[in-house]
C-alpha cells in the first residue's frame, strides 16, 4: 500500500479555484519533490494533507494516508495525525519556532501532547533527537532560545520537531529557500538521512529543480493549481513532455545573451572603494572594559568600470551588506574612501547628493521597497530629489517617465497605476525603472533577483542584460545564488568574514577556483546537470 | 505566566538578566533623581518665596518670616534641596502647613486607602479583561466577539464617576448591599474595608478593564498570525492548545505596557472616585493641598507618586524580560 495517495483533489477558497484534480502518491523511504512556481498550488496541497487549511476552504477529492483517508477525520482526530503520523517543516526557520520558549521545551511538547509522556520522559526524546539533527546536547543545550540559533540550527529544531514521534510522512514546504548555499546543502542531506534511516517519505515542496536534482526519488510538476507532469527524477529531467515543465528547466539555467562589454580600463571607474573598514561596537562584557568591536567590512578594495558588471557573492553576514550599505553612504566607514565617478559618495557634509545621483540600488522585496499609497509615477521620480533645482518638471519630467516605464517593458500609461496593481515580476520592473530615472552609471543589485520565481527571474535577467547594453551601465550584482551571479557578470568577487577572498573574470572564478572558500561555496552550490550526471553514472 | 522555561528553573532564566536588572536599577536611580530636581525646581524656586505664596496676599511679614525660618528658606537652594532629598530617604517629608502634622503620617493614612483601591482596581481589571480579550481573539469575528467589543466600546465612553453613581444608586439605595461611601478603616476588619472599596474599584475598573481587553485581543490577534502558531498546530495541538500554550505569553508584552501606566493612573487619578464616595485618598490629599497651598503636602505627594510610576515601570521591565528571553542580554 502507498504511503501517501492523494487522488482527484479539488479545492477552492470562497468559490476560488485553487486546485484541480491534483494526484500523486508518496511511498516509505521515497522522497518526492513537487517544484510550482508561486501560485501553483504546491503549497496548499501540503496544507490540505496537513488539514491546516484557511477558513472558507472547501476540499473534494481523496487524500490518502496509509490506507487510511484524511479529508473525513474531524479536526480532533486529525490534531492526533500531525505530529505523529505527518510532521511539517516550513519554509521560515527565522519565524517558526516560539521566540520565548527554549528549543528543549518545543520538542519535547510533540512528544508530550500525544504520547502523555512526563516532562522527563519527553526532555529526553528531545535530546535524542536534537543530537540526531546534528545538535548535540554539549554543544546546544535544551534551554538555548531560538535567537541563540542561526537560520540553519533553527531549521533543525524544526525538523526535530517534526521527526521527534518517528512520522511516516514528512512534508517539508521550501526547507532551505531562507537559507545559505551551504547550510541548504547540509540541511539537505540531514533530511536525505533521516529518510534513510526512519523510512520515512518526505514530500520536499520546492520552486527550485536543481536543489531537488541530487535526492528525489521521483518529481511532480505542478502549475496553476495542477499537476502537469510526474515521473521518475532522473528520467522525468531528461526526457520532459510538457511545454512547462521544459519551459521551467529551460528558466532554471538561464542565460541572458550580452554583448561583451568594452572597458573602460583607463577611465575614471565608476566605483572605487578603497581599503574600507566598517566596524561595529560589541557591547561591553563588564562595566569598564572597553567595548571591543566587529570588523563587518574590512579592507576591502574593488574597482567597476564603465559598462562592467561585476558580482559580488558571500553568505550571510559576510559583510556584503554592509558594504553595499556603505557604498550607498547609508552607513558611514571607519576608514578607506568610496568614490563613484570620481566623486567621494560620503564628505564632510554627508552623503554627496552629486555621487548619489550616479548610482541607484535596487531592492530584493518587490513588495516590500514601495510605498503602497503612491502612484507610480511619484514612485519612480523619487530619485529626483538628489538633484535639487536641476530635477525636470512638467513636460520633461513626463518624458523622463516614459522613458524609464519604456526601459523597462512597461508603458507611459502605467505612471497613473499603484504598486498593488502590479505583479512580483512587474513591481520588480518598477524598481528598475526608479533607478533609471537619473541616469545613473551604476546600479546596485541587491539581490534584485532572488524573491521572483525563476521564469519571472529569467526575463528580468534579460532585461538588465538588454539594459546594460544599451545605456552602457555597470552593475554591482550582489547575490548568494552563485547561478544567477555566473549567468549575469563579467567579473565576480568572493566575499567572507568582512574580507574580498577571491576575485576575477566570473567565468574562470567559476571553473578554476583558486581559494578554498570558493571551492565550497561552489560545491553546495545546486547543480542540475552535475547531480544528474552523478546519478546517472550511479545508477549504470 | 511563568518566569523563564520551566526546563531551566529560574536560577538559569535569572542569571543571564544580571546586566539588564543593573541597567533597570540604574536607570530607576537616574530618573528618581531627574524627578526630584524638576518638582524641586517647579515647587520650590519657580514661585519665588513659597512661604509667601503659601500664606497668601494679606500674610503679616512677621508671619512669612517666621514661616521661612520654620521651612529653613533661609538657607542656599542646593543646601535646601539636599536636606530635602536626605529627609526623604528616612521617611521624614517635613510637617504639613495646614495640618500641622508630620506629612510622612499624612501620606502613609491616605496611602492606606490609595494603594488598596488601586490593586483592587487593577486587579478586578486584569480578571475581567485578560479572558474576555482572550474569548474574543479564539473567537474572532463570532457573535461573542462582536459583544465583547461593543461592551467594551461602551466602557471606554461611559464616565466612570457617572458609572460610580449609578452604582450607588443601584447597590446602596435599591438594593442596600454596600454603603454609598466613606471607609471604616482597616481596624473594622479586613473584609469590612475591602467591602466599602469594593464599589469604587468597579467603577475604576470598568474603563481600565475595557480598554485593556481590547489590547489583550489586537495583540494576540497579532501573534495567532505568527508563524510558529502554524507550527504549533503542524506538531499536532489543537486550536485552544496553540492559544494558551504559544499565543498567550507572545501577547503579552503590549499588555502589560498597558497594566503598567493604568497602575500609575488608578494611584494618583482617583480622584473623581474618591469624592463620589468620600475616601480619604491621596487624590483627595493633593487637591486638598492645592486649594490650601500647602506646598509641603504637595510636593511631597507628588515626590510618591512619581516615584511609583518610576517603580512600576521597572517592575513592567522586569517583567517584559521574564516574557521575552530577548530582551535579557541587552539593555
Amino acid at each position: 500500500m502507498t504511503l501517501l495517495q492523494i487522488q482527484n483533489l479539488d479545492l477552492s477558497i470562497l468559490g476560488l479555484k485553487i486546485l484541480s484534480d491534483v494526484r500523486f502518491e508518496v511511498d516509505r523511504g521515497e522522497v518526492v519533490a513537487v517544484i510550482g512556481e508561486s501560485g501553483s498550488g504546491k503549497s496548499m496541497t501540503a496544507l490540505a494533507v496537513m488539514q491546516l487549511l484557511p477558513h472558507g476552504t472547501d476540499v473534494n477529492g481523496s487524500i490518502r494516508l496509509d490506507g487510511e483517508e484524511l479529508l473525513t477525520k474531524t479536526e480532533k482526530q486529525m490534531c492526533g495525525v500531525r505530529g505523529v503520523d505527518v510532521g511539517m517543516v516550513f519554509q521560515e526557520p527565522m519565524t517558526a519556532l516560539n521566540p520565548v520558549k527554549t528549543i528543549g521545551e518545543q520538542v519535547a511538547e510533540t512528544v508530550m501532547i500525544h504520547t502523555g509522556a512526563s516532562r522527563a520522559e519527553a526532555l529526553s526524546v528531545a535530546r535524542e533527537t536534537l543530537s540526531r539533527v546534528g545538535l548535540p546536547e554539549d554543544r546546544f543545550p535544551l534551554t538555548r532560545y531560538p535567537h541563540e540559533l542561526s537560520g540553519g540550527q533553527r531549521q533543525r529544531v524544526v525538523i526535530a520537531m517534526a521527526i521527534a514521534l518517528r512520522p511516516k510522512l514528512l512534508i517539508a514546504d521550501e526547507p532551505t529557500t531562507a537559507l545559505d548555499v551551504t547550510t541548504q546543502a547540509q540541511i539537505m542531506a540531514l533530511l536525505k538521512r533521516l529518510v534513510d534511516e526512519d523510512g520515512m517519505g518526505l514530500m520536499l515542496i520546492t520552486h527550485d529543480l536543481a536543489v531537488v536534482a541530487d535526492i528525489a526519488d521521483r518529481i511532480v510538476i505542478m502549475k496553476s493549481g495542477e499537476v502537469v507532469e510526474a515521473g521518475p527524477a532522473v528520467q522525468l529531467f531528461r526526457s520532459m513532455q510538457h511545454p512547462y515543465s521544459k519551459a521551467l528547466m529551460a528558466a532554471t539555467s538561464h542565460h541572458p545573451v550580452r554583448k561583451s562589454p568594452e572597458v573602460a580600463l583607463h577611465a575614471v571607474p565608476v566605483l572605487e572603494v578603497r581599503s574600507v573598514v566598517r566596524e561595529y561596537a560589541l557591547p561591553r562584557t563588564s562595566l569598564f572594559a572597553k567595548p571591543g568591536a566587529f570588523r563587518a567590512v574590512d579592507e576591502v578594495s574593488l574597482k567597476i568600470h564603465k559598462g562592467e558588471n561585476v558580482g559580488l557573492v558571500g553568505e550571510s553576514g559576510c559583510g556584503k551588506s554592509t558594504l553595499t550599505r556603505a557604498i550607498l553612504a547609508l552607513e558611514g566607514t571607519q576608514a578607506g574612501e568610496i568614490r563613484v565617478g570620481g566623486e567621494l559618495v560620503t564628505t564632510k557634509a554627508g552623503a554627496s547628493a552629486a555621487a548619489r545621483r550616479k548610482m541607484q540600488v535596487v531592492f530584493q522585496d518587490p513588495y516590500g521597497s514601495f510605498n503602497p499609497r503612491h502612484k507610480v509615477r511619484r514612485l519612480v521620480t523619487e530619485p529626483f530629489y538628489l538633484m535639487g533645482r536641476e530635477a525636470p518638471t512638467g513636460d520633461a519630467l513626463e518624458l523622463r517617465i516614459a522613458e524609464a516605464l519604456e526601459n523597462v517593458g512597461l508603458s507611459s500609461r502605467d505612471a497613473d497605476k499603484y504598486i498593488h496593481e502590479f505583479s512580483g515580476g512587474q513591481r520588480q520592473r518598477v524598481a528598475i525603472a526608479r533607478a533609471l530615472i537619473t541616469h545613473p552609471s551604476l546600479i546596485i543589485l541587491d539581490e534584485a533577483v532572488s524573491a521572483l520565481d525563476v521564469s519571472i527571474r529569467a526575463q528580468i535577467l534579460d532585461l538588465l542584460a538588454d539594459l546594460s547594453d544599451r545605456l552602457d551601465l555597470s552593475y554591482l550584482f550582489i547575490s548568494h545564488d552563485l547561478s544567477v551571479v555566473r549567468a549575469i557578470t563579467d567579473r565576480v568577487m568572493v566575499m567572507k568574514a568582512g574580507k574580498i577572498v577571491e576575485t576575477g573574470e566570473t567565468e574562470a572564478v567559476f571553473s578554476n577556483p583558486q581559494h578554498e572558500y570558493t571551492r565550497q561555496l561552489l560545491a553546495a552550490t545546486p547543480d542540475l546537470e552535475a547531480a544528474l550526471k552523478r546519478r546517472e553514472i550511479a545508477a549504470a | 505566566m511563568r518566569a523563564g522555561g520551566n526546563a531551566s528553573g529560574p536560577s538559569r532564566s535569572l542569571e543571564p538578566m544580571a546586566p539588564y536588572l543593573l541597567k533597570r536599577v540604574i536607570s530607576l536611580v537616574l530618573s528618581l533623581l531627574a524627578a526630584s530636581v524638576v518638582i524641586f525646581v517647579v515647587l520650590q524656586v519657580v514661585p519665588g518665596d513659597p512661604a509667601s505664596y503659601m500664606l497668601g496676599m494679606n500674610a503679616q511679614p512677621e508671619t512669612v518670616e517666621a514661616l521661612r525660618q520654620q521651612m529653613g528658606l533661609n538657607d542656599p537652594i542646593v543646601w535646601r534641596y539636599l536636606s530635602w532629598v536626605a529627609g526623604l530617604t528616612h521617611g521624614d517629608f517635613g510637617v504639613s502647613y495646614t495640618y500641622k502634622v508630620p506629612t510622612g503620617e499624612l501620606i502613609a493614612q491616605r496611602l492606606w486607602v490609595s494603594l488598596p483601591l488601586a490593586l483592587y482596581a487593577l486587579f478586578l481589571s486584569t480578571i475581567i479583561a485578560l479572558p474576555i480579550g482572550i474569548i474574543s481573539a479564539a473567537k474572532r469575528n463570532s457573535a461573542a466577539d462582536y459583544g465583547i467589543m461593543g461592551v467594551t466600546q461602551l466602557g471606554i465612553a461611559v464616565p466612570n464617576f457617572w458609572f460610580a453613581m449609578l452604582l450607588v444608586l443601584l447597590f446602596s439605595i435599591t438594593l442596600r448591599w454596600f454603603s454609598a461611601g466613606g471607609f471604616p478603616g482597616w481596624n473594622a476588619g479586613f473584609f469590612v474595608a475591602m467591602k466599602a472599596l469594593t464599589l469604587p474599584a468597579i467603577a475604576l475598573a470598568l474603563p481600565q478593564a475595557s480598554i485593556l481587553a481590547r489590547v489583550m485581543r489586537s495583540s494576540l490577534l497579532d501573534t495567532l498570525s505568527e508563524d510558529y502558531i502554524r507550527t504549533a498546530r503542524a506538531k499536532g495541538l489543537s486550536r485552544g492548545q496553540t492559544l494558551v500554550r504559544h499565543a498567550v505569553r507572545n501577547a503579552m508584552i503590549p499588555v502589560l505596557t498597558i497594566l503598567g501606566l493604568q497602575f500609575s493612573f488608578l494611584l494618583a487619578g482617583a480622584i473623581i472616585i474618591e469624592n463620589v464616595f468620600y475616601l480619604p485618598g491621596l487624590g483627595r490629599l493633593v487637591f486638598q493641598g492645592i486649594t490650601q497651598r500647602d506646598l509641603i503636602v504637595v510636593q511631597s505627594v507628588v515626590m510618591l507618586l512619581v516615584f511609583a510610576v518610576i517603580l512600576v515601570t521597572f517592575l513592567v521591565d522586569i517583567a517584559y524580560a521574564m516574557v521575552d528571553p530577548r530582551l535579557r542580554g541587552r539593555a
